[in-house]
């Protein structure tokens, strides 16, 4: 069977597997649709959470991102794993306690004022968009590199599906969906990677390969990979850290705060039934991550092993000279899957010194010693630009893999870029049918009509999402640091001050949650342009770029979060007490005793 | 609060107390701050700064999450706060 029909067939009959769980898992109560009504099991739970969670981001993007830093790299990880234990210690069981749907109306309730519920709306809302746009391309690119359709085809593909089971199915369709959609994507990471590590190290698996000798060789693929790569004049390895000891500080902070301020993954802690069940689910969600955050470092490392073996197999292999002029590969005797992805533009070659080989090396490295050297083997700069995406979808093909293997691949990458986006959607849907419609323009409306209000507001969030995806405004990318930054300075302090500081008053919250965002806001978009319009940039105001101690924006939110303390507990000391029911409401929800199913009600 | 309330606050403080250091000492600290000392030993192949940046953090951050759980659900007993 040829390629294109295996990759058909596997990702058909994932879908029908969607759609089928679907048709059987229906929302029929308002309860069902936001929060599956309140009966999911931790380890399912966790399952869901764990899909919810890994976007396409982090199954196409971070292996590749991981392999172009090293070291430094180590700060997704850590970040996006770390918010998990603050999560589940300072927030998930609170708010369980509390029982209601949406973070908005935790702090509305808390912070007794709809203007501090309506400026959560509004972070919840423009975090969540940012993020789907992604998701939205995300889709696109699986389907256009794998099924040989257009992007917007794909996209449009991807909203038909999205459509039919986040619509009819709410929460409750979601969640019993996203478990499925993890099986398929932790099998399509994990099993590449697998095999690839037998072939590497001869360990089949991939996080003790990765601290394993080559086969072969007397020396740890690591330190191999540490020689080679600086060798061709690129940072080490194993130390080469991002823009900093204090920079990679404050951006791995900010991470694990925004993780665990992020609205659609605090939403999964209101569908189990207990607050001991939320507990372990953020556990059996850090062990469904985990399995695909401990591969990637692997997957990483060992595809850039295997790119350079590709190029300088001897070098790599064995112990030739990497300026000699054979080790280099001839263009002409390239493998198939190199001229595969230069069709897509992904890979390119050039030859600039003439000489028909690949010279792959780091054209602007400030070392005079490395200079002379690729010089003295006459290369002319680097030849091979190679696209950070490649990493995990070429991988299979880069280790000869059977068409299965990369079939499962596609239909993996759709998994995550499907189910992060049915979440967000999720999320936006609450916040404008429960936090909007019901809680400030129509408290009477009856549950049928909340219930067809949530459906119509998931139906406009597809379509815009959709629209997104399709004309990607030109700040796509940077915009997923921005949704971190926000959930970072405005949301996580806010909640958590609700739950840890029962004198904290609306005035001190509403005037953090604003102070932070600001301020994140301000550094953001003095480096990247007012709301990423070219042109509008403003560095020379801040004093250059990173001024703020060369922290660069991606990493701000941090910053912004200690600003959010500050400023609330300051104004908390000059502004009224809240009053006694709120502090009483304080200690209930401190208590896991009582916790009822989640009703939503007032 | 009645007193047997601020115990139980004050023990769950503690609790996240503990946990919150382990958390920043795996990531931060050896992840991050004395990753360049500690890559001088190594676990396997692995330097054992860039093992805790890209693995060991990790590890411990599951097994924070489940101490917390069996902690918590000890000290939710012991003040009869638990849920039925």
């Amino acid at each position: 069977m040829d390629l294109q029909t295996t990759i058909y067939l596997v990702v058909g009959a994932s879908f029908s597997l969607y759609i089928g769980i679907a048709l059987w898992a229906r929302a029929g109560t308002t309860s069902d649709f936001y929060a599956a009504g309140g009966q999911v099991g931790p380890v399912m739970n966790g399952m869901a959470i764990g899909a919810d969670w890994m976007s396409a981001a982090s199954f196409i993007s971070m292996a590749g991102l991981i392999s172009n830093m090293g070291y430094g790299g180590g700060l997704f990880l850590m970040g996006w794993t770390g918010g998990y234990v603050l999560l589940a210690m300072l927030l998930a069981p609170y708010l369980r306690k509390f029982g209601k749907f949406t973070v908005p109306q935790f702090i509305g309730d808390r912070f007794y004022s709809k203007s501090a519920s309506t400026v959560a709306v509004f972070c919840l809302l423009v975090a969540s968009l940012t993020y789907i746009i992604g998701q939205m391309t995300g889709v696109g690119v699986a389907f256009s590199r794998f099924l040989g359709v257009t992007s917007e085809t794909g996209i449009y593909a991807g909203m038909g599906i999205v459509f039919l089971y986040a619509v009819f199915g709410g929460m409750k369709g979601i969640t019993y969906t996203q478990v499925a959609q993890y099986c398929v994507l932790i099998s399509a990471y994990i099993i590449p990677a697998i095999f690839i590590s037998i072939q590497l190290t001869g360990n089949p698996i991939p996080q003790l390969g990765l601290g394993s000798n080559i086969v072969g060789q007397d020396v740890s693929l690591l330190h191999k990979l540490d020689m080679v790569v600086s060798d061709l004049g690129f940072a080490n390895y194993t130390t080469s850290d991002a823009g900093g000891m204090l920079n990679m500080f404050v951006y791995t902070m900010s991470l694990m705060i925004g993780t665990a301020g992020l609205p659609h993954v605090i939403m999964r802690f209101f569908t189990v039934p207990t607050v001991a069940a939320a507990r372990s689910s953020a556990g059996w969600a850090l062990i469904f991550i985990g399995l695909l955050y401990t591969t990637a470092p692997a997957v990483a490392a060992m595809a850039k092993t295997n790119l350079l073996r590709t190029i300088t197999p001897g070098v790599v292999m064995g112990n030739a000279d990497p300026y000699a002029a054979d080790s280099q590969l001839v263009y002409e005797e390239r493998p198939d899957w190199m001229k595969r992805w230069e069709k897509t533009g992904l890979l390119k070659w050039e030859d600039k010194n003439g000489d028909g080989r690949i010279q792959y090396y780091n054209d602007k490295s400030k070392s005079d010693e490395f200079k002379a050297k690729a010089e003295g083997a006459g290369w002319k700069g680097n030849e091979l630009t190679v696209n950070a995406d490649i990493i995990v979808l070429a991988n299979p093909e880069i280790a000869l893999l059977p068409n299965w293997v990369i079939a499962l691949v596609a239909a993996g990458g759709l998994a995550a870029a499907l189910s992060t986006a049915a979440g967000l959607l999720m999320a936006i849907s609450a916040a404008i049918s429960h936090d909007l419609i019901k809680n400030v323009f129509v408290p009477d409306i009856s549950e049928k009509n909340e219930l067809l209000a949530g459906k119509i507001s998931m139906a406009v969030a597809i379509i815009i999402a959709g629209y997104l995806g399709l004309n990607p405004p030109g700040f796509a990318a940077g915009t997923v640091a921005l949704a971190f930054g926000i959930a970072a300075s405005s949301l996580f302090p806010a909640i958590m001050m609700g739950i840890f500081s029962k004198k904290m008053n609306k005035e001190g919250a509403i005037c953090g949650m604003l102070a932070g965002l600001f301020v994140t806001l301000f550094y953001v978009f003095a480096a990247k342009g007012i709301f990423f319009i070219k042109g509008t940039e403003y560095l020379h105001l801040i004093g250059g770029p990173n001024s703020f101690f060369g922290i660069t924006p991606e990493a701000f939110g941090a910053i912004g979060a200690c600003v959010n303390f500050g400023v609330a507990f300051i104004v908390d000391k000059m502004t009224p007490e809240p009053p006694e029911h709120i502090q009483a409401m304080v200690e209930s929800v401190r208590i896991p005793r009582g916790s009822g199913a989640v009703t939503g009600a007032h | 609060m009645d007193d047997s309330g601020k115990a139980y606050w004050s023990a769950t403080l503690g609790l996240l107390t503990k946990i919150l250091i382990v958390w920043f000492l795996v990531s931060f600290g050896a992840g991050i701050l004395f990753a360049p000392a500690l890559n001088s030993i190594h676990l396997g192949g692995y330097p054992l700064g860039f093992w805790f940046a890209q693995q060991g953090a990790m590890y411990v951050f599951i097994a924070l999450i489940f101490y917390y759980k069996k902690k918590m659900g000890e000290i939710d007993r012991q003040f009869d706060v638990h849920e039925e």
